[in-house]
């Protein structure tokens, strides 16, 4: 597609166009970085790294400062990848959270599909009871997978929907309950109570079960992801994120500033609005694309 | 994080810089370095930055330095300037047919906001006296429908519906007949959020634009959106020529530097902006409001603006 090729052949071109390693060679990396939106800090710490690397390597052509920059990136990712959910309780709960419009509801129906297919017992959550459609959005999801989906009414408290939900996944015995939340900016603080409340209720109904507590980001998303993953980690402990919206221009780079900086692993990806659009995060993979 | 503090940077750079005299281009240099920066964190696009930086150099060296200002704020109030001036004017109106209904369209990325929008909007109208008709040509969304239809109720303004079987571009027509039969001076139709590069969405966006004729195209683009919102902004107008832009989620703490690359590569203005879930949360653009939120120095700026 029109917009999606070009940086390969540009990095490419760029990097030929060096005779040596320079200062130009490493802002014209830099730039790319930063359209990825890793933003300026991890940016910066990036290309130092990489300055570092080339003099210990004692690199001097050009062409291998992009596979070392590669690998840095790759790293990163590595050092807190875990791309596997602990699901080893019968019932195991997920809880899926994030801010408006992300692709929580739709990572559900992918993820309940997926774990379906793996042979498991799954139940469905309905815990936004705000959005207008919300309820209704995630029992066509559990339909397409045919999945069931304990509810209440529009309004309802979500967090006796949660509890609802557990003590149905406890008593028919199902292997893994998803709940889904209501979108809440992380900056409202009556929302994140809100939250907190929630998971309480999980808390002391769940214990000794295993748990996830999932953070959708859109790859989409600048800057701002940074913010939203602190404040989100702080009320709901996240044990991982999902990275939706990658079927997309945009690179999504902004996760590996999260999880450097948060020690949280990218789990899944979204790529796509139909229920097989779901992959397990590969640091390798990822950041190739990084470069595509 | 690095723009609390811009404004004491700049402080800072030119703390050193005694008398008020003329700017000279090594102090702007040092300065513009730090509002790069800022701006790269605000997440304008980088293209955008450069070109930004290099006329605000441009303009600040050789300036002199007002007698009310140290030489650091002199210089913001240089960036805020140019800044609020690259946002455009104030243009938070809906262009309306003088033959009704005037027709309004959505458009946008999946999420962005587009169905609550359409809400907002048609209470908005509908508090100035006209009769919205709300759409929906959202057919893909599970529950779309029943989510726009949940809206209308809230807003109390009607919603046309043909279910999801019929083409986008079919609803649209018809709904326009159902405005004229009913008394609806103003058709907003919801469309399903889609990718940029989806071909076939897109020449279905084009299909409705073509086949309808809206009064008023608006991309609905979340305000946290970070480097890819160019290209973003830049497809959706080459494919069905916007009028201007809504931008969402501006309750939350996003600096919100994609308002600033829309309008560098769209030249389209911002006429709302989202700020909040419930659907009297619309309201319009200010982009001076705009330009401090993205330098991250509200309350600095308004005593600028006062000296
Ligand atoms: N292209 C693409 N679209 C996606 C992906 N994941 C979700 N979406 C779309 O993004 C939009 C929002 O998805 P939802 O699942 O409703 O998001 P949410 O986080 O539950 O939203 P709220 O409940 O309103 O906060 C829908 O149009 C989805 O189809 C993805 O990986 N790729
Ligand atoms: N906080 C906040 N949330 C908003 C705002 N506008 C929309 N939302 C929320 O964003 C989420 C997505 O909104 P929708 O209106 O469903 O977005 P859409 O563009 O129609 O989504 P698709 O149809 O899936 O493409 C919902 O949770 C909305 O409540 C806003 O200005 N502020
Ligand atoms: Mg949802
Ligand atoms: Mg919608």
């Amino acid at each position: 597609t029109k917009t999606k090729k070009g940086i390969t052949d540009r990095v490419d071109d760029m990097v030929k166009s060096y005779t040596k390693i320079d200062e130009d060679l490493f802002e014209e990396l830099e730039e790319i970085l930063i359209t990825a939106d890793l933003g300026v800090n991890t940016t910066m710490e990036i290309i130092d790294q990489l300055r570092d690397r080339v003099r210990e390597n004692k690199t001097t052509d050009p062409m291998e400062v992009k596979g070392l920059l590669k690998e840095l990136l790759t790293e990163a990712l590595e050092e807190v990848a875990d791309p596997n959910l602990n699901l080893e309780t019968t019932p195991s709960v997920i809880m899926v959270v994030g801010v408006n419009g992300v692709g929580k509801t739709t990572s559900i129906g992918k993820i309940a599909h997926k774990l379906k297919g793996e042979g498991k017992k799954v139940l469905l959550a309905a815990g936004d009871t705000f959005r207008a459609g919300a309820i209704d959005q995630l029992k066509i999801w559990g339909e397409r997978s045919g999945i069931d989906v304990i509810s209440h009414q529009e309004g309802s408290d979500p967090a006796a929907v949660v509890y609802d939900a557990i003590q149905a996944a406890k008593s028919r015995k199902v292997d893994v309950l998803i709940c889904d939340t209501a979108g809440r900016l992380h900056n409202k603080k009556n929302l994140m109570n809100e939250l907190g409340k929630v998971f309480k209720i999980v808390n002391r109904e769940c214990d000794g079960l295993s748990r996830e507590s999932l953070l959708v980001l859109d790859a989409t998303t600048g800057q701002n992801a940074i913010q939203q993953a602190k404040i989100f980690k702080e009320v709901t402990n996240i044990s991982g994120l999902v990275l939706t919206k990658l079927d997309g221009t945009a690179k999504g780079g902004i996760v590996i500033s999260v999880s450097k900086e948060l020690k949280v692993p990218v789990k899944l990806i979204g790529v796509g609005e139909k229920l097989e659009d779901l992959q397990s995060f590969e640091p390798k993979t990822f950041v190739e694309a990084l470069f595509d | 994080m690095i723009f609390e503090g811009l404004a004491e940077k700049l402080q800072n750079t030119f703390s050193k810089l005694k008398g008020k005299g003329k700017l000279d281009e090594k102090d702007v240099n040092a300065a513009m370095r730090e509002v790069k920066m800022a701006l790269l964190e605000a997440d304008v696009n980088f293209k955008v930055v450069k070109d930004f930086i290099s006329r605000v150099k441009e303009r600040a060296v050789g300036d002199e330095v007002l007698e009310s200002l140290t030489p650091g704020q002199h210089v913001i109030k240089i960036v805020k300037d140019e800044l609020t001036h690259l946002m455009g004017e104030t243009q938070s109106k809906i262009n309306f047919s003088n033959k009704p209904p005037t027709v309004i369209m959505m458009a946008g990325l999946q999420g962005a906001g587009k169905t609550t929008t359409c809400g907002k909007l048609a209470k908005l109208l509908k508090k100035e006296g006209k009769r919205p008709l709300l759409v929906a040509g959202d057919i893909y969304r599970p529950a779309a429908i029943n989510q726009l239809e949940v809206v209308g109720k809230q807003v109390e303004v009607p919603v046309f519906s043909m279910g999801d079987k019929e083409k986008p571009v079919n609803i649209a027509k018809e709904s326009i007949l159902h405005a004229e039969k009913h008394g609806n001076d103003v058709v907003i139709i919801d469309t399903a959020g889609r990718l940029h590069i989806d071909a076939n969405l897109m020449d279905e966006l084009k299909e409705i634009d073509q086949g309808v004729n809206p009064h008023e195209k608006l991309l609905v683009l979340d305000s946290m959106t970070g480097q890819d919102a160019v290209n973003v902004a830049k497809e959706f107008n080459e494919t069905i020529e916007i009028n201007g832009v809504i931008l969402t989620k501006l309750d939350g703490d996003t600096r919100g530097g994609a308002a600033l690359s829309i309008r560098a590569v769209t030249d389209k203005p911002i006429k709302f902006v989202g700020m909040g879930e419930k659907l009297d949360e619309l309201e319009a653009f200010h982009p001076d409001r705009m330009a401090s939120r993205i330098l991250g120095m509200g309350d600095m700026l308004s005593l600028i603006e006062k000296a």
